[in-house]
């Protein structure tokens, strides 16, 4: 499932397809769409009998850590959740967004809004790959939805680690890599340690699908994608401050990511009182 | 991630388990800290209860998983420590079995299981620390003997040890790595000198020893003349795969325990605290799901723990500062009594991103052996 999906994302929405994306902001491609339907993206976890894959959750987390690294734009996560609901999402035929923390992302372009946008007003939004619409209050998220976001998080940290090592290993300064300095080296390996341990995080969660887990994999992913993200700017120096780099890309989609399951300070306070419950 | 159980291992856990709640409750209290004989028997006494109930070989006899188990099962009912058998179970018994031969196997590691003999470790020195491999203590060939000159530092259970896992140069002309070899040492051997060592938490964990002449038997060098460096990495991984399980679980109890002393007390009615407190929440649930997925990866490779060990011991060392320095914001004022509780835990906690490799060190490991990322300076 995963070498599918990535192997569709390398063919249908490389460097290229990313750079044209960027250039005709609040357009979705809805030929990749299907696709993805097709590939069984929004159908993964619906069963046989009513026309999906029938896997689960951990699957699911799969795909959405290769939609992260791959900066798939759209709203995914509102789809995967319609599929079997709204017609038409399963397949890719149907584009469906919904509220996630306070927020609606693509819903200029929806075909099918779930949940209640009233009083939805447009936001100028920071992210070029992800139009915003913002509304009067919050409710009270969906544990999947914020999983799948964790599991796109954690692909954009595994990215943008890499990116990081890889410029560290060819570009030269001073006679020699700079991944040779080791103030850049420990800003890589310290990109490694939060990914690797938000990925177990993620996985577990994926597994068990307890709140606790939901959220602690949410708290570490979160984490790990937005200072990945800041970290790989970092080493890239003056490049990485540019638009034509891919970087800021996945620091404003880790940025809006992290708002779908409302503050990071109710997931801490969950968390918090998991402490004075049973031990699970 | 696969969380799920063979019957065996559920049936294994079980067993403990239930051997626990049946021993636990009759097992006096552990003796004082500065009580380094009654230690010695404390833990002794302990791992010969291992022993005779079938438990005392999980270290080194059961699968990565099993053994997992048995650190969560053991923390859980707040048995005792593995102590002083530290080295012995899980630094200088694996070496031995691993590279020993059959008549170094049977002399050393029956007393070691059976809780008879206590090892410590002689690598570190006080000009090799972070960098081991710059060790200078020297042997020299005297007939069947070698001749061992030189000093050793924090050396842990040096004052009750039996033996000494003792790294030596053999070779001084050799490439730093390749003149070094590994020797068993008897630590009442004439010439051998303990200076215990105060941490800064007031207890004596560690001591320097002091090595004038002492008389080792070739017979106690395990592997061969010179390859002591590879025999000792053997050890090494062995220690950075599991050893932070069981400590995982306990920092998770003291979590616990700090919200509902916070919860008496009323500071839970701070927010920020709270939130700290389910922040490190979060933080040990994913540590301990990073423990259970290098035992996964340990399952499916063969058993030995790779350099994966240094991502979850960079993880873990600095949480856990944070953790007693969280306890610090649930005491107050308390925290500066020593006779509170938390308060020696925050204060030994700062080794932990020294011992066994500084985090800076695990850092340039994570960089250059899991990245790839060229050698540096």
């Amino acid at each position: 499932m995963r070498d599918g999906v990535r192997e569709l994302l390398a063919r249908r929405f490389g460097p290229r397809e990313l750079r044209d994306a960027v250039e005709r902001p609040g357009h979705l491609d809805r030929g990749l769409w299907r696709e993805l339907g097709a590939a069984g993206f929004f159908a993964l976890r619906l069963p046989e009998s009513e026309g999906g894959v029938g896997l689960g959750l951990p699957e699911a987390v799969l795909a959405f850590e290769e939609a992260g690294r791959a900066l798939l734009p759209g709203p995914l996560v509102a789809t995967h959740l319609a599929a079997g609901r709204v017609p038409g999402a399963a397949e890719g035929h149907a584009v469906v967004t919904g509220p996630l923390g306070g927020l609606v992302e693509w819903l200029g372009e929806a075909d099918v809004v779930r949940g209640d946008t009233a009083g939805a007003v447009p936001l100028r939004s920071v992210d070029p790959l992800t139009p915003l619409h913002r509304l009067p209050a919050a409710g009270a998220p969906d544990l999947v939805a914020v999983l799948l976001t964790a599991a796109e998080q954690l692909g954009s940290a595994g990215r943008t680690c890499e990116l990081a090592v890889q410029h560290a290993r060819t570009r030269e300064q001073f006679g020699r890599p700079v991944g040779a300095f080791q103030a850049v080296q420990h800003l890589c390996a310290d990109m490694l340690v939060r990914t690797r341990t938000a990925r177990a995080a993620v996985h577990a969660a994926a597994v068990t699908a307890g709140p606790a887990d939901v959220h602690a994999a949410r708290l570490l992913a979160d984490e790990a994608a937005v200072r990945g993200a800041r970290d790989c700017l970092q080493v890239h120096g003056g490049m990485g401050f540019t638009w034509e780099f891919e970087v800021h890309l996945h620091l404003k989609r880790a940025w809006i990511r992290t708002r779908r399951a409302g503050p990071a300070t109710e997931s801490e306070e969950l968390m918090a009182a998991a402490l004075l419950e049973k031990e699970d | 991630m696969d969380l799920t159980h063979t019957p065996e291992e559920v049936e294994f856990r079980a067993r403990l388990r239930a051997w626990l709640a049946g021993v636990l409750p009759a097992l006096p209290p552990p003796p004082p800290p500065e009580d380094w004989p009654g230690r010695r028997a404390y833990d002794l006494g302990w791992q010969r209860r291992l022993y005779d109930a079938g438990y005392g070989d999980v270290h080194w006899g059961a699968s990565p998983t099993v053994r997992l188990i048995f650190l969560e099962e053991t923390e859980r009912a707040g048995a005792p420590y593995v102590g002083a058998c530290f080295v012995g179970l899980l630094h200088a018994g694996p070496t031995i079995a691993a590279e020993g031969t059959e008549t170094q196997r049977e002399r050393w590691l029956p007393p070691i299981l059976r809780g008879e003999e206590v090892w410590c470790q002689g690598f570190s020195e006080p000009d090799a620390g972070s960098d081991l491999a710059a060790l200078r203590t020297r042997a020299h060939r005297d007939g069947d003997h070698y001749v061992v000159n030189g000093s050793k530092i924090w050396t842990s259970h040096a004052e009750v040890a039996d033996w000494c896992e003792l790294l030596v140069r053999t070779d001084p002309g050799a490439p730093r790595h390749r003149g070094i070899s590994w020797l068993a040492m008897r630590m009442d051997a004439p010439g051998v000198t303990v200076r215990p060592l105060r941490t800064l938490a007031g207890s004596t964990e560690f001591a320097e020893v002091f090595l004038d002449d002492v008389r080792v038997p070739v017979a106690h060098r395990v592997g061969a003349e010179n390859d002591g460096w590879r025999v000792t990495m053997v050890t090494l991984s062995f220690e950075r795969g599991t050893a932070f399980a069981g400590e995982v679980v306990a920092c998770r109890r003291v979590l616990r325990e700090l919200a509902a002393e916070a919860r008496r007390t009323g500071r839970w009615d701070d927010p920020a605290l709270r939130r700290a407190l389910g922040g490190l929440h979060a933080e040990f649930r994913a540590l301990w799901r990073l423990t259970q997925w290098n035992v996964g990866e340990a399952e499916r490779g063969g058993g030995v723990p790779g350099v994966t060990g240094s991502v979850l011991k960079l993880a873990y060392s600095h949480a856990r500062q944070r953790l007693y320095d969280t306890a610090a914001e649930v005491l107050g004022a308390q925290a500066l009594d020593l006779d509170r509780p938390w308060v020696l835990d925050r204060l030994s906690s700062l080794s932990y991103t020294i011992a066994a490799g500084t985090s800076q060190i695990q850092r340039n490991i994570v960089a250059e052996r899991i990245l790839g990322l060229p050698k540096g300076r």
